[in-house]
């Protein structure tokens, strides 16, 4: 599996993704600069958290017209799969490829912690290695995760089946304690929480991996399509 | 040459924690009377184009493409004319 991780001016967690795959899948990722217009080679994007363009009028809001986005959205179409995290998020959302925005977290505090979450579906590329309901302990680091969409959109999300992870207990004010989200077609999702940070033991939670895995997994079954 | 003046806020169905806070600091200085604190932004555009239909449309279509997220906010914009 090919992997991409798209960088911004500003993103932070490139790194740890970076880490994060060669330890759990021994595969390598491609850093590539968001000047970038063609990412058709790769099977799979995954979007890193930070603070992209100094999160500057909103979080997302610039880099969504950086060139890379161009071709993510591109590659989205086709059923690749793409995974933003924390910031990631953000942009995917800015960028009309995932529904609903993150506002600034409800007492207005930067949230650095352990969350408990909710594996709230499976049928997902990026879910098919855990159990329905199972909870999981994965890191949360950010100022402006607070998940908010209109009422209709809301019930689209629960009719569509495409909240995909839920906060046990809402740090951050996040509508239905939101902690992640995929697009209609599943191939694309966002979360909050940090997987990457979530891979061995010595991290204080390992259950990150299987986000990971589970997308090999997809891949390996189903090439190319979501 | 124009200069636009766009007034980004929060729409009224959006919580507004920052306008919370600074409310409840307006409180414990004594302002008892204040009901509701919203913070929105203030954006300056200056544009070299001929007239005032132009600087409209255009600021128009910057305020929906990237100053504004209509999702959760509204915008209103004037403009003024700037002598070179």
């Amino acid at each position: 599996m090919k992997i991409a991780a798209p960088i911004f001016p500003g993103s932070s967690g490139e790194r740890d993704i970076i880490y994060a795959i060669e330890e759990v899948l021994q595969e390598s990722v491609t850093p590539v600069w968001h000047q970038e217009k063609e990412l058709n080679q790769f099977d799979a994007i995954l979007i890193p958290g930070g603070s992209s363009y100094g999160d500057y009028l909103r979080p997302g809001a610039l880099a969504r017209y950086s060139p890379v986005m161009e071709s993510i959205a591109k590659e989205a179409e086709k059923g690749k799969l793409i995974l933003g995290i924390g910031n990631g998020f953000q942009i995917l959302q800015e960028a009309g490829l995932l529904p609903g925005t993150l506002l600034r977290n409800k007492q207005l505090h930067f949230c650095c912690e352990l969350t408990t979450l909710v594996v709230e579906q499976t049928e997902t590329p990026f879910t098919n290695r855990y159990k329905n309901g199972e909870v999981i302990s994965i890191p949360i680091a950010h100022q402006q995760g607070n998940f908010f969409c209109d009422e209709r959109t809301l019930a689209e999300l629960k009719e569509n089946n495409q909240i995909i992870f839920r906060y046990q207990k809402n740090p951050n004010g996040s509508i239905g304690d939101i902690a992640g989200v995929c697009n209609k077609k599943r191939n694309v999702l966002g979360m909050m929480p940090h997987p990457e940070r979530a891979i061995a033991d010595w991290m204080g939670t390992a259950d990150g991996a299987k986000v990971f895995i589970s997308m090999l997994q997809h891949w390996k079954e189903n090439g190319h399509a979501a | 040459m124009w200069r636009a003046k766009i007034f980004v806020t929060l729409k009224k169905s959006v919580l507004d924690p920052e306008g919370e806070a600074v409310k409840s600091s307006l409180h414990t200085m004594g302002y008892s009377e204040v009901e509701q604190v919203r913070i929105g932004k203030l954006i300056e555009v200056q544009m070299r184009v001929e007239d005032r239909e132009t600087a409209a449309e255009k600021v128009k279509v910057m305020a929906e493409r990237l100053l504004a997220n209509l999702e959760i906010e509204n915008y209103r914009f004037e403009l003024e004319e700037v002598k070179a």
